[in-house]
């Protein structure tokens, strides 16, 4: 029998180098993590053998005598992010509720859902950009209108226009969630005589409400995050912040506005330990985010 | 003396252009269960869908022609006022999954945001569970979530939440092709004992079933209504080829 | 039962949909607004010369972005080089092992990476890169950008591999071809358009990011082609010359924001289109 002329020797070795190489390839990323890890602990030691844990509950942060405090920039980024989520909550539901539910198909749906994945896709800085030169001198003429001192920039314009960057990482999950509410339920809702208003309310939305969350918990951990925009019009003081109006920092704008003027080492890693605190914040939340996203997914 | 529940008048209803119900006129006696029959596709569901105005929720689809509820015209009324008297038991039972079996029961009320007190929500979760066959065995456990009931407790359970609300007719739209035979033959006494206090319509494919629970037996083809009358007369000495076709299996 | 406050619940019913319909428009206002405001400001900036010069100092009119443009250019290439490899690579493993402890943890450690911010990645290059080169450059800037990449190239091929069916594979290895083949041979050209969609929107990302870059890349006032040296890069010109005093610079600004908008608009269309054309029906 001639031999097959495709007949090769079984090549042993690529497929044991190509088996070796995608694992190396995994491996190589749980190793990035911890090296990401360790790298922001140690980098920060001098800041954290200073301070200890001080440091989360000091409020001044002066540079120049070497004291370094976190509370400013630890409440300018909670304050930031859970108004930007309160303002954004009622908009993403919204547009989820659309997609999902009055709009499944058809071209509203579709742009919609496009206009919603290309708000995604702006950087950052040009958010901030547009915010500086339009939102701000808005909010300007509203604070002279009230009578409040005329900032501009501070931690309500910067939550505004969080909130609108943030819109799309919350409403993505939800309208997936909620057109995938099997239709015999909203079938039997309907035959027990509901509007169409109660059945989106009380059977819809709760049976999507895992969905939601995860969309929700995404957008609180984008918006934790974000700097550039922030950064541009949150008004940079390094004070508590002492009404919404008036100006702050966010954990990630102080390390963007100042790590390039540090030069002592201790003002380095202090600004290292805040980058600590902002990964380990962040991480978290993404974590029991993804932790409901499976959930969702498998109980449904 | 009975009177008339329910009539149509030359109805007839339409996906876009396609006719699928082609001018019935029906007259149904209160207090008694009627089983609508005929071959798949013939348009079985649909009809039953035309009395509790669900059939006008899919896109495109319409109706023409009368539906009298007594003497109330129900396409003059508001949709939602007419499925909170003519109520509906589905093929694949659909209780609510994230709500209790108590919350299940009474949810005709809780989603039209009416508020009970305690005591007439439990009176009326014990009145209509007793009313659909399944007092005795959850009585313990009104806590639990719907889905944790095997089938044929799921469909009893979403016949008591029907009949929480109250109406004059309940519409069964194949209610056991999904349980297994015991199941079905506890829901089928059930219609039979339901029909003294609710009028009970009936979708079947099942020849042997309509045998059994139905008073009068309607028989579709191709939308149109071919024979209507008393059941022992229309199994045994049907009066069209066509009825006889089917009941001998001769259309599928 | 008697219907309940019929008039009450049909008004309630359509002013529920009315409100959602009015934010939902209201949220894609945003867009809109952005879109053309930088538009209106930005457009008269275009012309050759935009593309071709460098910024010149205050003061002086004219002046482009061309080293902008020139940074950007060699910050995704150096972003994207190991990290495709790299991300296609473990995202065939975490297909082909859907469970185990390495998978795991590798997909852990996406989540994690993906959800850092953006400039804590810039604060690793800097002590990975900028402190043992004892200066900025636009190495330290592409590696930033690439561990941005990585998670996203990662779940993309991952996604698409699961999507490719069984049955394929086993048609491979029935003709008796080796496994490794089989999957570079055939699963991962099946898989093509997905992972291409993935790594083209992590290019659109990675080319708007600035925080990553303000210690990094750094930023430069002239053309560098020089990857240890600093470059300036198109986002962060936008950063630096919109928040200036000077109103020539914020023109300039205005043009680049454009240039960039653009490109990513161009990107997602472009990515749409490979969807179109590669994408393989099962």
């Amino acid at each position: 029998m001639a031999p097959r002329p495709y007949e090769r020797p079984s090549p042993r070795w690529q497929e044991a180098a190509f088996q070796k190489g995608i694992l190396l390839a995994a491996l190589a990323i749980v190793a990035l993590l911890g090296a990401v890890f360790l790298s922001l602990l140690f980098h920060s030691k001098p800041s954290l053998l200073a301070f200890g844990a001080s440091f989360l509950f000091e409020k001044t942060w002066d540079p120049v005598s070497g004291t370094f405090g976190a509370i400013p920039f630890l409440l300018g980024t909670l304050l930031t992010s859970f108004l930007a989520l309160a303002i954004c909550v009622p908009f993403a539901l919204a547009i989820s509720i659309f997609v999902g539910e009055y709009f499944r198909s058809g071209m509203l749906s579709s742009l919609v859902k496009n206009v919603t994945e290309l708000l995604a896709g702006i950087p950052s800085v040009i958010y901030g950009f547009w915010a500086l030169f339009v939102l701000v001198p808005i909010i300007r003429s509203i604070q002279m209108k009230l009578g409040i001192f005329p900032y501009g920039v501070g931690i309500l314009t910067a939550s505004i226009i969080l909130a609108v960057m943030i819109i799309p990482y919350a409403a993505s999950m939800g309208g997936e969630v909620i057109s995938l509410v099997p239709s015999d339920i909203k079938e039997a809702a309907y035959s027990l005589g509901a509007t169409r208003q109660e059945i989106i309310t009380k059977v819809i939305l709760p049976y999507s409400r895992s969905g939601i969350l995860a969309g929700i918990l995404l957008a609180l951990g984008r918006a934790l995050g974000e700097t550039m925009a922030v950064t541009m019009v949150i008004g940079n003081s390094n004070l508590l912040p002492s009404s919404l109006f008036g100006p702050g920092n966010t954990m990630a704008s102080i390390i963007a506005n100042e790590f390039t003027e540090a030069t002592a080492t201790l003002y380095l890693s202090a600004l290292i330990e805040i980058g600590v605190v902002l990964f380990l914040v962040t991480t978290v939340i993404n974590i029991v985010g993804a932790y409901v996203v499976k959930k969702t997914s498998l109980g449904g | 003396m009975e009177g008339t529940v329910l009539k149509t008048v030359r109805l007839s209803a339409y996906y876009g252009d396609n006719c699928v119900i082609k001018t019935v006129d029906l007259a149904i006696p209160e207090s008694r269960v009627i089983a609508v029959m005929g071959p798949s596709g013939c348009g079985k569901s649909t009809l039953i869908r035309c009395f509790n105005r669900m059939h006008e929720l899919t896109p495109g689809a319409r109706v023409e022609g009368r539906v009298l509820l007594r003497e109330a015209d129900l396409y003059q009324m508001n949709p939602i006022a007419v499925r909170t008297r003519i109520g509906m038991v589905f093929q694949r039972p659909n209780p609510f999954p994230m709500m209790t079996i108590r919350d299940n029961v009474i949810a005709g009320y809780k989603l039209n945001g009416i508020r009970l007190d305690r005591a007439t929500r439990d009176g009326i979760v014990e009145t209509s569970l007793k009313r659909a066959a399944l007092w005795e065995e959850v009585k313990d456990h009104l806590g639990r979530k719907g889905p944790t009931l095997s089938g044929g407790q799921q469909q009893r359970l979403c016949i008591a939440r029907a009949l929480a609300v109250e109406p004059d007719i309940l519409l069964f739209d194949e209610p056991t092709s999904a349980l297994d035979p015991t199941a079905t033959a506890r829901i089928e006494a059930l219609m039979t004992e339901l029909k003294k206090s609710v009028s009970v319509i009936l979708v079947t494919h099942n020849v042997a079933q309509a045998g059994r629970v139905s008073d009068l037996i309607a028989f579709l083809h191709a939308g149109e209504l071919i024979e209507f009358g008393p059941r022992g007369q229309l199994l045994t000495t049907p009066k069209d080829r066509r009825t006889e076709a089917f009941l001998t299996g001769k259309l599928a | 039962m008697r219907p309940y406050r019929l008039r009450l619940r049909a008004t309630k019913d359509n002013g529920f949909k009315g409100l959602v319909f009015v934010m939902s428009f209201l949220s894609m206002a945003p867009l809109a607004l952005i879109l053309f405001y930088i538009a209106k400001q930005g457009l008269s900036s275009l012309s050759w010369g935009f593309f071709l010069e460098i910024p010149k100092p205050v003061g002086a009119q004219g002046g482009g972005i061309a080293n902008a443009l020139v940074g950007t250019f060699l910050l995704v290439v150096i972003a994207a080089l190991p990290s495709i490899p790299l991300g296609i690579g473990a995202g065939i493993f975490l297909s082909e092992h859907r469970e185990g402890a390495i998978s795991y943890w590798a997909r852990l450690a996406v989540e994690v990476l993906q959800g850092t911010p953006s400039i804590v990645l810039g604060l690793i290059a800097y002590m990975w890169v900028v402190v043992p080169m004892g200066g900025f450059s636009a190495l330290s800037g592409g590696i930033a950008l690439g561990i941005m990449m990585l998670p996203m190239i990662i779940k993309a091929t991952e996604e698409t591999l699961n999507l490719v069916p069984y049955a394929l594979k086993e048609a491979s290895l029935a003709l008796g071809v080796p496994y490794y083949r089989t999957i570079l041979r055939v699963v991962l050209p099946a898989g093509m358009s997905g992972i291409m969609t993935g790594i083209l929107i992590s290019v659109a990302r990675i080319a708007g990011e600035t925080a990553p870059l303000l210690f990094t890349a750094f930023g430069n006032a002239f053309m560098n082609w020089d990857v240890a040296k600093p470059v300036n890069a198109l986002p962060m010109l936008i950063y630096n010359y919109a928040t200036s005093p000077y109103p020539e610079w914020h023109r300039i600004a205005w043009g680049a924001a454009c240039v960039l908008v653009g490109f990513i608009l161009l990107l997602n269309l472009f990515v749409r289109m490979v969807i179109r054309r590669w994408k393989v029906q099962f």
